[in-house]
Order: C-alpha cells, then sequence, then structure tokens
C-alpha cells in the first residue's frame, strides 16, 4: 500500500511536470502577446500555440481529477483554502481559451486589441498564481483538525510564495519566448530572442532566490536530495542560455523542459512525504501516507494511467510532429 | 445567505451554462463526421463546404464549452470540500480517468479538425473528427459514471467516515449509469440535429446556398428524427430505473402523493407540497403502474411514504421533467413532419416547417436544462442519494462573502460570453459557408 501511495505522489508530480512544459510554453508566449506589435505577428504566436493548446490544458485537468482520485483530502483542502486564487486561475485560463477562437472572428482592430488583452492577462494570472500556491504548500499552511485551510486570504500573499510565484512566471516566460523563437522567423524571431534574453535574466536570478530561500528555510527532511534537484535544474537553466547563444533554439526549449523537471523534483523531495504542510501542528499536515485514497482506488487508477497515458503520449507525439516546423500563415489560419 | 445555498447557487449556474454547449458539440461532431465521411465516399465538393462550415461554428461552441469546463473540474476542491473528502476515493476516479480516456483524444484532435486540413488525407482528416466526436462521446460517460454515482451509489463501503471503492466496474455501472447515458447523449445528438436543421432553415428561407442548406437540413433532419424516436425507449428506460431506485424522485417527477397500485399517469396538474395534494390534476388512470412496472397491478410508491425532510423540491423538481418530456414529444412530431415533407418533395419549400426549425433552435438547448434539473433537484435533499445531505457537503472554510463575490464573476462572466458566442453565430451565418473553394482530389 504504501509504494502505491508513493508511486501516486510520483505520478501526480510527472503530471504536473507535464502540464508545466507543455502548457508552459503557450502561457509564457500568451504572456509575451501583448509585447508583439504587429498583427501578423500575433497571428503567428496564436497559430504556434493553436493546434496544440488544448490537449497541453487537459494534464492540467487530468492533474487536478488525479488528485482528487488519488488525494481527496489535499484536493478538498488546497482548493476550498485557496478559493480566490484558483477563481482567478480559472477566470484567466476561460478568457485565455476563448480569446484563441474569438479574435479571429471579426476584422476590426478594437476587436482584436480586445481578445489580445483577454488572452495576454489570461496567460499571465495563471502563470504568475501557479507559483504562488506551489510556494504556498511549501512553506506550510494553516489547518485545522479537519484539514480546513484556516490561514485567510492575505496570508497567501506573503513574500516567499510571491517570489515562488515571480519565479514562476520568469520560467513560462522564458520558455514561452523560446517556442516563439521555435515556430517564427524574421523580424518576429528577433524580437523573440530579445524575448528569451530577459526573461532567463530574470528566471536565473529568481530561481537563485528562492531555491536558496527554501533550501535555507523550508526543508523538513533532508535537504540532500532536493540540493541534488535544484542542482540540476540550475545546470538546465545555465544550458538554456548557451545554447540560446549558439542559436540552437530546439537544445534550448528542451534544457528549459529539463529545468522544469528539475523544479519539480525539487518541490516534490522537499515536500515527501508530505503533500501539504501544516505550517501550525506538522502532526495536522496532509501526507502520502494519511491522505491518499483505498489500495483499490490506487489500483485501479494505476492501471487506467499504465493503460491509457501510452496511448495519449503516442497520438500527442503524432500531433507535434504533424505541426512541427515554422507557423506559416494560410488559408486556415487563425 | 448561507454558504450551501450559495454555493448550489454557483454550481447550478456554472454547470447550467457549461451544459449549454457539450450536447450540441457531440451531436454536432457526429454529424460532421458523416459530412466527412460522405466526402470521401462521394468524392462531391459539397461536402467539403458543409463540413468546413459546421466545422467553424462548432469550434465557437466547442471552445466556450472547453472555457467553462475547466472550472467544474476544480469546483468539488473549492465549494464542495467535505463532500470531495467523503466521496474522492470512488468520486475522482472517473474525473481522472475522463482527462486520460477521453479528453485528451479529443482536445488532440480538435487540433488537427480546426488546423490540419492542408496537412492531412482527406481520411485521416475524417479520422480526426471521428476521434473529436468519439472523444467528446466519451468525455460524456466519465462524467455522467460520476453523476450516476450520486444517483444510486454502488460498489462501495463506508469506512472511517468515507465512501471507499469495493468494486470499480460496480461503481462505474452503478445502476443508472447505462440508462442517464443513452438518454443524456441522444439528447445530445437531438441538440446537434436540430441546430443544424434550424441554421439550415435560415439559408432555405432567404434562398441563398440551396445546396449547401439542402443537404445539410436532410442529413440532420435524418439524425434528429431517429434520435428523438430512440428518446421514447430510452426515456422509458430511464424513468423504470428511477422508479426503481430513486422513488422519491419518481413521485416527484409525477405529483403521486399515495403509495398505490393502478397509479395514474398524470397529463397536468400542480403538486402541492404544503396541502399534499396535487390540484387540477388530468391523468390517465393506471398507466403509471403499467408503465415504470409493467402492469396494472404494480405498486408505485408516493410521497407520503417519505419523511419531509427527504422529499426533494417538489414544483421544479415535477415542473422540469413534464415540460422536459413535452419537449421530447414535441421533436418527435417535428421531425416526423420533417420526414412527410421530405416524402411528399416539399422539404426545401415549406415556409410554415423551415420557420419552425429556426424558432425551435433553443428547445433542445432548453430540455437538456429541464432534464438535468429534474434529475439533480430531484435528488435533493441528498448529494449523494442516501449517504450523504447536500447541506453537510459544502466547503467549511470558505467565507460566504468569497462564493458570493466568485458567483457575481462567473455571472459577469458567462453573460459575456454568451453574447459573444450568439453575435460570433449570426456573423457566421450571415457569411455563410464559402463555397466551391474545393477542388475535387
Amino acid at each position: 500500500m504504501s509504494t502505491l501511495q508513493v508511486i501516486w505522489f510520483l505520478l501526480i508530480g510527472i503530471l504536473l511536470t507535464g502540464y508545466a512544459i507543455l502548457d508552459g510554453f503557450d502561457l509564457g508566449l500568451g504572456a509575451w502577446h501583448l509585447f508583439a506589435k504587429k498583427n501578423e505577428h500575433r497571428r503567428v504566436l496564436l497559430n504556434a500555440v493553436g493546434p496544440v493548446w488544448d490537449g497541453n490544458e487537459v494534464w492540467l485537468l487530468t492533474g487536478g481529477g488525479a488528485i482528487f482520485a488519488a488525494f481527496p483530502p489535499v484536493y478538498a483542502s488546497v482548493f476550498s483554502g485557496f478559493y480566490l486564487a484558483l477563481i482567478l486561475v480559472l477566470l484567466g485560463l476561460i478568457f485565455r481559451a476563448v480569446s484563441i477562437e474569438f479574435r479571429h472572428q471579426v476584422d476590426d482592430d478594437r476587436w482584436r486589441r480586445l481578445w489580445d488583452l483577454a488572452f495576454s492577462l489570461g496567460s499571465l494570472l495563471p502563470a504568475l498564481l501557479f507559483g504562488v500556491a506551489l510556494g504556498n504548500v511549501v512553506r506550510g499552511l494553516q489547518l485545522d483538525a479537519a484539514g480546513n485551510y484556516v490561514g485567510g486570504f492575505l496570508a497567501l500573499l506573503n513574500p516567499y510564495a510571491l517570489l515562488v510565484g515571480l519565479t514562476g512566471l520568469a520560467m513560462f516566460a522564458t520558455h514561452g519566448a523560446l517556442f516563439a523563437v521555435l515556430k517564427s522567423e524574421g523580424e518576429l524571431q528577433q524580437q523573440a530572442r530579445g524575448w528569451v534574453g530577459q526573461a532567463w535574466l530574470a528566471y536565473l536570478v529568481l530561481f537563485l532566490a528562492s531555491t536558496g530561500w527554501s533550501l535555507a528555510a523550508f526543508q523538513r527532511g533532508s535537504p540532500v536530495l532536493p540540493a541534488i534537484a535544484s542542482a540540476l535544474a540550475l545546470a538546465a537553466i545555465v544550458g538554456i542560455k548557451l545554447f540560446a547563444g549558439r542559436s540552437a533554439h530546439g537544445k534550448a526549449f528542451l534544457s528549459s523542459a529539463l529545468a522544469m523537471v528539475g523544479i519539480f523534483g525539487a518541490v516534490g523531495a522537499t515536500l515527501f512525504p508530505d503533500m501539504v504542510p501544516a505550517a501550525n501542528d506538522p502532526a495536522l499536515s496532509l501526507t502520502v501516507y494519511n491522505s491518499s485514497s483505498s489500495q483499490n482506488t490506487l489500483t485501479v487508477m494505476l492501471i487506467l494511467a499504465l493503460v491509457g497515458m501510452p496511448i495519449v503520449l503516442g497520438y500527442t507525439i503524432w500531433i507535434y510532429r504533424l505541426f512541427r516546423g515554422k507557423v506559416v500563415l494560410g488559408e486556415e489560419s487563425y | 445567505m448561507e454558504p450551501v445555498i450559495l454555493a448550489r447557487v454557483q454550481f447550478a449556474l456554472t454547470i447550467g451554462f457549461h451544459y449549454l454547449f457539450p450536447p450540441l458539440t457531440i451531436g454536432m461532431s457526429w454529424i460532421i463526421v458523416w459530412m466527412l465521411w460522405r466526402r470521401l465516399r462521394s468524392n462531391e465538393a459539397i461536402y467539403g463546404t458543409m463540413a468546413r462550415f459546421w466545422i467553424r461554428v462548432f469550434a465557437i461552441s466547442f471552445a466556450i464549452g472547453v472555457a467553462t469546463g475547466i472550472p467544474m473540474e476544480f469546483q468539488f476542491g473549492t465549494n464542495w470540500a467535505d463532500y470531495s473528502r467523503f466521496v474522492g476515493d470512488i468520486f475522482g476516479a472517473p474525473l481522472a480517468a475522463e482527462g486520460i480516456l477521453a479528453f485528451f483524444l479529443e482536445s488532440a484532435f480538435l487540433g488537427v479538425l480546426l488546423f490540419g486540413e492542408k496537412r492531412v488525407s482527406r481520411r485521416v482528416y475524417w479520422f480526426s473528427g471521428l476521434m473529436v466526436a468519439v472523444g467528446s462521446t466519451l468525455s460524456g460517460f466519465w462524467i455522467i459514471v460520476a453523476n450516476s454515482w450520486q444517483q444510486t451509489p454502488a460498489g462501495y463501503t463506508i469506512v472511517n467516515g468515507r465512501a471507499e471503492l469495493t468494486d470499480f466496474f460496480a461503481a462505474v455501472f452503478n445502476p443508472s449509469t447505462i440508462q442517464r447515458y443513452l438518454h443524456t447523449i441522444d439528447g445530445a445528438l437531438i441538440t446537434g440535429a436540430i441546430f443544424i436543421m434550424g441554421l439550415s432553415a435560415f439559408y432555405l428561407l432567404r434562398g441563398r446556398h440551396r445546396e449547401f442548406a439542402e443537404r445539410s437540413l436532410k442529413m440532420s433532419l435524418i439524425v434528429g428524427l431517429l434520435a428523438a424516436l430512440a428518446q421514447l425507449p430510452l426515456g422509458h428506460l430511464h424513468a423504470v430505473q428511477v422508479a426503481e431506485t430513486q422513488p422519491a424522485k419518481l413521485a416527484a417527477f409525477e405529483g403521486l402523493w399515495e403509495t398505490q397500485d393502478n397509479a395514474p399517469l398524470l397529463l397536468f396538474g400542480i403538486p402541492d407540497a404544503e396541502t399534499e395534494r396535487t390540484d387540477y390534476a388530468v391523468s390517465l388512470p393506471g398507466l403509471l403502474s403499467i408503465g415504470v412496472g409493467g402492469s396494472s397491478d404494480a405498486v408505485v410508491q408516493g410521497l407520503k411514504d417519505f419523511p419531509r425532510e427527504d422529499r426533494p423540491p417538489l414544483l421544479l423538481t415535477f415542473g422540469s421533467f413534464h415540460l422536459m418530456v413535452a419537449l421530447g414529444m414535441y421533436f418527435i412530431a417535428l421531425t416526423l413532419l420533417g420526414l412527410f415533407l421530405l416524402w411528399r418533395e416539399k422539404l426545401y419549400h415549406s415556409k410554415l416547417f423551415l420557420r419552425l426549425c429556426l424558432l425551435s433552435i433553443p428547445l433542445p438547448f432548453i430540455a437538456n436544462e429541464l432534464g438535468w434539473i429534474a434529475a439533480e433537484v430531484g435528488r435533493q435533499p441528498w448529494i449523494v442519494q442516501g449517504l450523504m445531505r447536500t447541506s453537510d457537503a459544502v466547503s467549511t472554510s470558505v467565507p460566504a462573502g468569497q462564493i458570493l463575490f466568485s458567483i457575481l464573476l462567473f455571472s459577469a462572466i458567462y453573460a459575456l460570453l454568451f453574447f459573444v458566442w450568439i453575435f460570433l453565430l449570426r456573423r457566421k451565418l450571415k457569411h455563410g459557408p464559402d463555397e466551391a473553394q474545393e477542388v475535387p482530389a
């Protein structure tokens, strides 16, 4: 049973990392969207993510469903505890989703500007708030005996969580800018290279600050694994710059994905075996062992995941290959 | 206001709005797949034009369906934390399964359908459409599984104050899953069909895009007719199941107070929860017993068998059920009339019928909502029938003010999305299909 619980902790980590890597580039690209000046450039950006963003977002929905299925008390405590923050994330995701479809429907500048704004803010908000939420979990929450969060909304806006939020935003912004470089040419690509440089610097500084703070203040167990994973992340972040400097943006993008693996690894290793540490009393923490579903449910879900996910990966890879290469605006483009 | 009332308002608002879209897109997707198939077989350009136009209309609706579906995945945690703790061992699995087995499929291939026509062969394009239809139809399956378990829980045991899974297949195929699923998907087909019928009729009334509109009308009419007729046995099966597994709900549907054999089928009436009578009743004696029990001797339980605190809100359950049934009958009448006109070769010229089609567009959406209200309000006061009351399920840590705030926010945004949806549909309709751009392969 305890093996199953650990496996599910890892699987949820994999789902969330997969989400960060995949939806991360379209969130990050969305955050840059308003900085692209020409309509044609904005269209290239939208068409770069158009065919794939919906599938990317399913990683989040599946992650949410998997947390519900495997660790119901975590799902209940975190989402009711982060109520307002989550509502804002959802608003962002709603606007982002419809903007992509709505923007190209009416040939009018004001109409396009409206949905550009909605797309960009709708991307920026979740890209920032995911990190704020994660920072609060790492830091630990005020929980009562039933596992309810009792700290109030303002306590979530603490300096550490905000720092992690900004780190996440810089991470997504770097990732999205790299994707924009990969999918564009000419003037837009030049501009996107500039975005990579700016975002990367912020990413590096913020990563060092938040990692230092995490390692110094929030290690409840041995800091060895978190430190190793953070070092891997740091190497990968440096790798982004090296590859981007040699115009190997494909490799830089993979390096950025690897950095996310390192960061999520560090977060997981810091938390384990807690999923939601209670800051007020460690005995109230929601752990992998006291918050999981039954053995039966975890087993059935594991079988579902092992059968289903390879198929999902198979057709996802096929679709990414189908749309590989630079965006060329044509008749069927948005 | 009490948090539980606010949380219920929020859930009703968000799911009520969301539920306008999935039935439409599920139904439309199958008709689009059929059009793509006919293009593949006949190689006639007109089917490409049809598929392309309806895919664009589909895409606008699908985007809103996806966007408004996102909150649903998290809402059990935000607003119904105690419910989530109680049922998570069972209820979370279908939601996760929906993602892995269905939602990935429809979303991934939607990308091909919207952006990839020039990148793949016609066969692969048709296949992508098929995967979107299969994915969204399977998606509905897992959502219905989750909801059906709330209605007729099975395959569980209560341990440490929560429901734990004992038998996955018993929980998935609980006593109401199949009946509810078939009824719901058939409703989706009716919705998609009447939507396409109505918009095609618009063009025929104005004499525009005649060939496009005639063929679209004919295909959707066939789907609509078959689906409307199929709802007779499917709806009946569902009602029989409700009678067996949720007798209080059935009694509320029918405004039946006394447990009796030879129970009457109510055609009209106004049930009164205070006086425990149904006024102005017009009923067919014995038919309810025959309908749900197979013979007039079958005993049907009345509401008085249940303590007052276990009865569902009466007027809403009763009214929504009867209106839904009436609309179902209307869909049969409408599509049969269409078939008759098709046979007499008057289908494309009957102004009356074409106008009826156009005016009927909102009705399947209303029927879907009414069905949902009947099913969900009829289950009250339970959130899980017999196991947990709705009042015990709500998040205790969320202040009422925050729920109210989010209700206002969602209302404003959903109102905006609704108006944009109507606005864009009207534009698409005005613009019409792009004809004759297809080069036969």
